[in-house]
């Protein structure tokens, strides 16, 4: 249980670090960013209290918003995520979820990117719409939202085989 | 009551979720309709020290490249120092200069989103200030918005809530220029009447009506223009002279009379 936190606040601070410090400033053909701190809402323990989870994912949205001078933008996707994580589990993996012993090694590997894929289509459009706010800008939002998020998608997908949690 | 408090207790993750998200919602409505926020931004000193430390390491990468830039400006102001025929005997006092200029390092630098805020590691302690406008070497960046001790946030011409008097150079027809988030090498400068002759090409340097920047200060070249909605203004895109993309060493601009005109000014209104 400890361990569990210890590993959550150490996941905590180091994606903080290399979402302000690296991928902020990749600037990838002008204007892609990847989000890759996504990945912390597919590593995060599936049994937990919700409620701290939430608080968890809004903690670190707001910290990547106060670097970022962008304020709550990454919090309000970021627990928007959290809320409905869940439910996107449900879909993506089925009956299996609501066993008691259900973990990530039972499931296929199309099963988890299709998890992680709407887990970040979910956070990129809330977080596009609200930062651009104008229905106007729709071509604008969507072209940000799936270049964006195809980056991150790749990303989340590579750290998460080359940081898989082996005892998970 | 028990039934209320069983509901309440069913979706308490439901509410617990409405909460944060209308505080994130709040949060976010302000930011777009208001100033930055005053406590929450990256002029903080953990936030500022530490991007401090990531830029320590990373603005080696390009120390050549920057150098070269500085001589280039160094040669250019020489040449024009060497060059200026009219009485170049400048007051010695320094106390009579209206103009106070500091440097700064980059620390953070954002051009993607529509709101964007630049950190530099000067603060309160070496004279930073609110409304200080910022430029670099080759053009304008934008003005100071919040200081703290040793880091100041800048809110860059790249941001919609930018506002920054310019004008023609060589003439005085004068407008404002904004950004509309298309591309961040490009600004608009808009109001500007439509029997004024324009060329591509010509180049669009600040105004004298504001008191943060000084006047003629380049910003950049037009692009394209054409007739706003109504008709009787032009829209007219200009195409900055500052890489936005690649920015490490900026300069600060004081007015020193700019206390006494807002006073006039406030006082006039009254």
């Amino acid at each position: 249980m400890n361990n569990t936190v210890i590993i959550n606040i150490l996941r905590f601070a180091l994606l903080v670090l290399t979402q302000v410090l690296i991928f902020n400033n990749l600037n990838f053909l002008g204007f892609i960013n990847p989000m890759v701190y996504v990945i912390f809402f597919y590593w995060y323990p599936i049994k937990g209290n919700r409620a701290i989870f939430m608080l968890t994912a809004f903690l670190l949205g707001l910290v990547i918003d106060i670097f970022s001078d962008n304020l709550a933008l990454h919090a309000l996707a970021s627990v928007t995520v959290a809320y409905a994580r869940p439910a996107v589990m449900r879909f993506c993996f089925g009956v299996n979820y609501d066993f008691q012993n259900f973990s990530f090694k039972n499931t296929t590997k199309v099963q988890r990117i299709t998890f992680l894929a709407i887990i970040v289509l979910i956070h990129h459009l809330i977080f596009f719409s609200f930062e651009i706010l104008s229905i106007t800008h729709i071509l604008l939002i969507l072209k940000k939202v799936f270049a964006t998020g195809i980056v991150t998608l790749i990303l989340c997908i590579l750290f998460s085989s080359l940081f898989s949690p082996k005892s998970e | 009551m028990q039934r209320i408090i069983n509901f309440v207790l069913r979706y308490r993750n439901a509410f617990l979720y409405a909460f944060f998200a209308f505080i994130a919602l709040v949060m976010t409505f302000r930011s777009h309709s208001y100033h930055q926020s005053k406590f929450f931004n990256s002029s903080r000193w953990v936030t500022g020290s530490i991007y401090g430390a990531g830029s320590d390491v990373s603005s080696y990468f390009n120390l050549q490249e920057e150098n070269q830039r500085l001589t280039e400006e160094n040669q250019r102001l020489r040449k024009m120092l060497f060059n200026s025929q009219e009485d170049s005997i400048q007051p010695l006092d320094s106390t009579l200069a209206v103009y106070e200029v500091l440097n700064a390092r980059l620390i953070k630098n954002s051009f993607t989103s529509p709101r964007n805020y630049i950190t530099i590691d000067k603060g309160e302690e070496d004279g930073v200030h609110q409304d200080m406008g910022v430029i670099t070497t080759d053009g304008i960046l934008g003005i100071v918005e919040n200081v703290s001790k040793n880091f100041a946030t800048v809110q860059s011409v790249l941001n919609t809530k930018s506002n920054i008097n310019a004008k023609i150079k060589g003439t005085e027809y004068f407008g404002s220029l904004v950004w509309d988030t298309k591309d961040y090498t490009e600004v608009q400068l808009i109001d500007i009447a439509r029997l004024v002759p324009l060329v591509v090409g010509d180049t669009i340097v600040t105004g004298g009506m504001s008191s943060i920047f000084p006047e003629n200060v380049p910003i950049g070249t037009i692009k394209k223009y054409d007739l706003n909605a109504s008709k009787s203004f032009y829209n007219i895109d200009v195409e900055l002279f500052s890489d936005m993309a690649n920015i490490k060493n900026v300069y600060l601009i004081e007015n020193k009379d700019k206390e006494e005109i807002q006073e006039l000014e406030a006082r006039t209104i009254e």
